[in-house]
């Protein structure tokens, strides 16, 4: 239960020039059903006037208990399910899952399966951050345009991953050992077309939008979240590098092949909102360096293990934490097998949940219009928040 | 980093009276659990000591362990004829806890993960542990929703409310006994198994009567 503003914080008596007036504050419940809350999330929030003094997240109307789902099915069949997770990022989900079972099964990974994957989730970075820019923009007021120029370049690779995988979104495409079908010639030269023109739309898009005076205005200073702060409060992913944390999976754990590749990672200085913007950016020209790497040498061979069981797969007893660095953050499974054909316990890390955790400190003193992109740039997907 | 009976020893060096166990050694990653009462001070020592500095903590869940009987064979010198040894059936009884798990990495030092567990009984009103929140900010959110789905109280979180589930919502979900209520999904023409509940709920068959597999 929220607990209803105290008397205290509903009147505050203002100084006028004629002396002290009484005013009342406001309580204002953003969401569940509105565009800016990207999904069903609400803010209950109290305004002093435009200023926010409390917020409180209100979540779990999309909640489906996906864990114990997870419980009560083999260990493949939740697999699908991981899609449904982040719905924007579904190759990375499946790459998470697939990465925890494989390090808690002791399961090799083909050389060309790791390619594959690689391809996919930088592809999927790509998708999620220009996405995500088109929404903030669409946050702060403008309509349509940006989100439909991220729209049509997400639309490309996009048909690639149906293409490969059969759908758009839900791709199912990871398999543990490797993955479901192979890329061909023809998908792997699509790919590399994409790379090739991902640049230009990217030098339009910041042409249009970095050095923009209202989104410049409008982000810088707003919503700053300090280094300290963000390690304490567990973000990661783009919102914790934009606050200056130079942490990314993808260089520390070295997950698949990520070890082989030559790319940088980006952080901010203030931690505001551009910063999270500017990062989000400059990643994208990261993943497009990762890609044109990977898509240089694809090698021939097994794009999946076959030594790995598709029926009656069982796991010896024992629990692991497997995560990576998914385009929201870090994401990880904690899985517990008690030797049967299906988890114990299954447990996903979502990087967007978490990362909602510090969402009033951001928001406390700011004005309620900032509190829209504030949100919009922590990055949620309510399939990973509610689960 | 340190082997993980380096890191039990430290954490018993720092926090006197403490009492940890190894689990899973030699699994793919072995875990510390730690005593109700000494978890916030081991944790506070590895996060504060410079030699881990685990300042991120990563995941934060809970399992739930149902009590369980593992049946052992267990060889014995025959009776009849004491130069044979036999095979006897000996029942060993785990008792049911809940266990909260940590995760803990260090941004500053890149490395970790060190796994801190706590275990506790499973029945609701004695299901207390403490709450790491002051330590990370990060576990506020995921300690409620071990509160939402387990009922496991955490001792110390500053807004220990339901977060996935609704307010008015009565049990735990993800309990390994958790029972969904019978008028969940009312159905107009209840059949299969949801009339044998629908029956059972009205009286008509006694629980007994129903067999394993249409429970």
């Amino acid at each position: 239960m929220i607990q209803p503003a105290t008397t205290e914080q509903r009147y505050t008596l203002t100084p006028t020039a004629e002396g002290l007036i009484e005013t009342q504050t406001l309580e204002v419940s953003i969401g569940p059903q509105h565009p800016s809350t990207h999904g069903v999330f609400r803010m209950d929030v109290v305004l002093d006037g435009e200023t926010v003094v409390k917020l409180k997240p209100v979540m779990g109307y999309l909640h489906r208990n996906h864990e114990q789902l997870a419980e009560k099915m083999a260990w493949l069949g939740s697999m699908p399910f991981t899609d449904r997770l982040d719905y924007f990022c579904s190759m990375t989900n499946n790459w998470a899952y697939a990465l925890s079972v494989e390090k808690l099964a002791g399961i090799k990974v083909p050389e060309r399966a790791e390619y594959i994957r690689v391809i996919m989730a930088e592809l999927t970075r790509l998708v999620n951050h220009t996405c995500l820019v088109g929404f903030l923009l669409q946050d702060l007021g403008a309509w349509g345009t940006p989100m439909m120029y991220a729209f049509r370049e997400r639309e490309k690779i996009l048909d690639l991953f149906e293409t490969v995988s059969g759908a758009r979104m839900m791709c199912n495409y990871m398999r543990f050992g490797g993955c479901r079908v192979d890329m061909t010639e023809a998908d792997l030269e699509t790919a590399r077309q994409i790379t090739a023109k991902f640049p230009r739309f990217l030098d339009e898009f910041e042409k249009l939008l970095s050095e923009n005076e209202i989104l410049v205005a409008r982000s810088q200073r707003v919503g700053i979240v300090s280094k300290e702060l963000a390690i304490n409060a567990s973000l990661s992913g783009p919102m914790a590098r934009a606050s200056g944390v130079e942490y990314d999976i993808r260089k520390v754990d070295k997950y698949g092949i990520y070890d082989r590749f030559d790319f940088r990672v980006p952080i901010g200085e203030v931690g505001d909102v551009f910063d999270r913007y500017y990062v989000r950016v400059l990643e994208m020209r990261e993943s497009i360096k990762i890609l044109q790497q990977a898509l240089k040498d694809v090698p021939k061979g097994d794009f999946i293990n076959p030594t790995v069981k598709l029926r009656n797969f069982k796991i010896p007893a024992g629990d692991g934490y497997g995560r990576i660095e998914a385009p929201k953050g870090e994401l990880g499974f904690y899985l517990v097998s008690d030797g049967g054909t299906n988890p114990y316990r299954y447990h996903v890390r979502p990087p967007s949940f978490i990362n909602l955790t510090i969402l009033e400190d951001m928001c406390l003193g700011q004005k309620v219009a900032d509190v829209i992109i504030i949100l919009g740039s922590i990055d949620i997907v309510l399939g990973e928040v509610d689960r | 980093m340190d082997t993980i009976e380096q890191l039990k020893d430290a954490a018993l060096q720092a926090v006197a009276g403490a009492q940890i166990e190894i689990t899973g050694a030699g699994a793919v990653e072995p875990g510390l659990v730690v005593d109700r009462e000494h978890m916030f001070a081991v944790a506070k020592f590895f996060r504060d000591d410079e030699r881990y500095a685990m300042d991120y903590c990563s995941c934060v869940t809970a399992v739930d362990f149902l009590a369980k009987q593992t049946k052992k064979k267990v060889k014995q010198p025959d009776p009849k004829d004491p130069t044979k040894t036999v095979d006897k059936e000996v029942v060993e009884d785990t008792p049911a806890y809940m266990e909260v798990v940590y995760h803990l990495y260090s941004i500053a030092k890149r490395q970790g993960p060190i796994k801190l567990r706590v275990r506790t009984e499973r029945e609701v009103e004695k299901c207390r542990v403490p709450s790491l929140t002051p330590l990370w900010r990060g576990c506020e959110f995921q300690e409620r929703e071990a509160y939402d789905l387990y009922g496991i109280t955490f001792e110390g979180h500053p807004d220990l409310r339901r977060i996935l589930m609704w307010d008015e919502f009565k049990d735990y979900p993800m309990r390994k006994d958790y029972q969904p209520p019978l008028d969940y999904e009312w159905e107009p023409t209840p059949h299969d198994h949801t009339l044998d509940r629908a029956k059972q709920i009205q009286g008509i068959t006694p629980p007994s009567a129903l067999t394993e597999e249409k429970k």
